[in-house]
């Protein structure tokens, strides 16, 4: 035994996404969704790193972009939170099943 | 011995990351951020397995650091108020459970009939921050300004967004 292999690291990426996916299909409250929505892009930029380890260490790519990964989430994390925010000035709550003043 | 780490690690990952979405014992948002926090710390601790050290440290400091100190200022802005307990939406959570369930058993079947080549032999760049700075400023230089237009960008636009109306 020689440690964890890649496969591992993509199971376990794999299913850490799928938790993530769990999430944003089921939580109501907006905030836990975006929480859900963090825990996918981490699952994304493990694979990244993953694959830098064990397939292409001479490459430079996998390195380099998790740290785009976690820049552009703190963006969108800032962003959302601000939506959030005007939303919650405007109905008092963050529920998306009542959200529904678009609807028809 | 990095076989047992992984192991902890994933598991640790795993267990917080499914009390993050859905605790059967509190449904208050701040013990979802905190349960958020171990997750990216235990993630943090799987990088340094993988020698992305300064990656690792990025992690803590702008996810675990900003990011979740972001998300428990908005949750007590609005009053860290537990969502009433309505009727629990079975069709709801039977229906992300199926969708779910199917995408993991898809994901794992391709995984299983994974062939990886042992890894090619070249230099390792192992996440060594002197390489990986120099590599930000002459290979990555477009996506790096990129993003950090992106980051200006959101910043105003959330100050717009979250300024009063009145004004």
């Amino acid at each position: 035994m020689n440690g964890p292999t890649l496969e591992h690291y993509l199971v376990f990426s794999a299913l850490l996404f799928c938790i993530g996916l769990y999430g944003m299909l089921t939580r109501r409250n907006l905030i836990a969704m975006l929480m859900s929505v963090e825990l996918v892009l981490n699952a994304a930029a493990l694979n990244f790193v993953a694959f830098h380890h064990f397939l292409f260490p001479g490459d430079s790519g996998g390195a380099v972009f998790p740290i785009f990964i976690i820049a552009v989430a703190a963006a969108e994390a800032a962003v959302a939170l601000a939506i959030f925010i005007a939303l919650f000035r405007h109905q008092q709550h963050l529920d998306v099943q009542q959200s529904d003043s678009l609807k028809g | 011995m990095n076989e047992i780490l992984f192991y902890s690690l994933a598991a640790l990952t795993l267990g917080c990351g499914l009390l993050v979405v859905a605790n059967p014992f509190s449904r208050n948002p701040v013990t979802s951020a905190m349960f958020l926090v171990m997750t990216i710390l235990s993630l943090a601790g799987l990088f340094v397995l993988l020698g992305a050290f300064f990656l690792a440290a990025v992690q803590v400091i702008v996810y675990a650091g900003a990011v979740i100190v972001l998300f428990l200022f908005v949750i007590m802005l609005m009053g860290s108020h537990e969502l009433p307990r309505r009727a629990f939406h079975w069709l709801l959570a039977a229906a992300a459970c199926l969708v779910t369930g199917a995408l993991a058993a898809l994901l794992l079947r391709l995984l299983s009939a994974l062939k990886t080549q042992p890894p090619a032999v070249g230099a390792p760049v192992e996440g060594g921050t002197a390489l990986l700075g120099r590599l930000l400023f002459t290979d990555y230089l477009l996506p790096f300004e990129v993003v950090s237009v992106v980051l200006l960008v959101a910043m105003v636009g959330v100050i717009v967004l979250s300024r009063k109306e009145a004004a």
